[in-house]
């Protein structure tokens, strides 16, 4: 999934499986669009979640396995635990980029924010609902960016007795 | 209760760390092992409680093949407590939770019953207000001493501690020695590794001196340090008397 540019599985998926000839609602371009955006971001945030496991130290696993808990307990309650407090701030990259490959999705049919910005501008020959179109971005990815940054601060605090600045 | 190693050995790739160790361990007895850096004692210690399986040999607890392959590790280990090198805390979890986890997860104890365990033995060894610190807000020696207690907490018939002091500053070792002289007290099995002589000295019924991935030498702490046989004993005593820790 991660080899090959997420344009093409949006045009692979979003034009191809509609072509097979199925019914209403099965043909929508921005069914199988988001279908193709959710396929190739679920491999790229696998492969995160898979280094975040892998960078919890063995001896975490060794300490719960020595108190008797299980595989699947040492999973649940120690390695995992860890692992998502760190894979938290990539994932927020993952989940702004995804935020915005969305307007990847408009070259195969549906009108999402660029292409209305883009129809809007044919409309007025004016480039504002571009601008108009990027502050509506950054009003979703700002906050999310500055959530993040705010519960790894709460959470470093928490568990530290002293920080470096 | 009574722990026996019969010919246990263990291999990582071509190194051979445990070579046929024999040994056994009988209730209440306090066990040292001494010996060189990567004469095995931790990895004696780890294949003692199933952390690394054995590739040749057996160990048995009150007669029971506990080593035998395919055997489910975990009522094993709920018998036998280990406290690591480096402490391995769980450092998102408050002390509290560090104690109580295995004992609601795998005995099945309430929450309160837990909190009551954890809460009686932070307060035996000094550490009650501590119990809802987080273990990088603690002291390497304090830390250490939860991790002790976090052992302690399933009532284990046999506690290996392992090398428990080597990664404290100087000025914290004796507080959790402190621990550890108390518990001899209690009863409990002990195997120690160590690089502490004269606590192996004071607190050990007896001292098994590792070498080559053998038991070299056995003896009461007085036969080991004062009158040892074995040449390698006698260099390994004098390696670390120039160090100045005996």
């Amino acid at each position: 999934m991660r080899g090959v540019p997420v344009i093409l599985w949006i045009y692979l998926i979003g034009f191809g499986v509609p072509g097979v000839g199925l019914e209403r609602p099965f043909n929508s371009p921005l069914l199988w669009g988001s279908i193709a955006l959710v396929m190739t971001y679920g491999a790229y945030i696998a492969e995160v979640f898979r280094a975040g496991i892998d960078s919890v130290h063995e001896s975490q696993r060794a300490a719960s396995r020595s108190l008797g808990l299980s595989n699947s307990q040492t999973m649940r309650f120690v390695i995992l635990p860890q692992a998502i407090r760190r894979v938290v701030p990539p994932l927020m990259n993952d989940l702004v980029s995804l935020q915005k490959d969305v307007a990847l999705v408009s070259l195969i049919g549906p009108i999402e924010i660029l292409r209305q910005a883009g129809i809007d501008k044919a409309k007025f020959a004016n480039f504002t609902p571009y601008v108009a179109a990027a502050i509506i971005f950054l009003m979703i990815t700002i906050p999310l960016t500055r959530t993040t940054d705010y519960l790894l601060a709460r959470e470093r605090k928490r568990t530290s007795a002293t920080r470096v600045r | 209760m009574k722990l026996e190693l019969r010919n246990v050995r263990k291999s990582f790739e071509e190194r051979v760390v445990l070579a046929g160790i024999n040994l056994e361990v009988n209730a209440g007895e306090v066990v040292s092992f001494i010996g060189s850096s990567g004469s095995g004692k931790t990895t004696l210690l780890r294949c003692v409680n199933l952390l690394e399986p054995i590739d040749d040999g057996a160990i048995f607890l009150d007669g029971d093949e506990i080593s035998s392959v395919g055997r489910d590790p975990n009522p094993v280990r709920r018998r036998i407590g280990i406290v690591f090198q480096s402490f391995n805390l769980f450092p998102h979890m408050s002390v509290r939770r560090n104690i109580t986890l295995a004992l609601t997860q795998v005995v099945e104890k309430s929450a309160d019953e837990a909190n009551e365990i954890a809460s009686s033995l932070l307060k035996r060894f000094g550490l009650d207000e501590k119990i809802d610190a987080y273990p990088d807000q603690l002291s390497g020696g304090q830390q250490q001493r939860v991790a002790i207690v976090r052992a302690l907490a399933m009532s284990p018939e046999v506690l290996l501690l392992d090398e428990i002091t080597s990664a404290l500053d100087p000025e914290l070792v004796g507080e959790v020695l402190d621990v550890v002289r108390e518990l001899k007290g209690s009863g409990i099995t002990m195997l120690i590794a160590t690089h502490e002589m004269n606590f192996a000295r004071e607190i050990s019924d007896r001292v098994c001196f590792l070498a080559s991935g053998l038991v070299a030498e056995q003896g009461s702490p007085t036969q080991i340090f004062s009158n040892p046989t074995d040449e390698r004993t006698k260099q390994f005593l004098r390696r670390v008397q120039a160090v100045g820790k005996t």
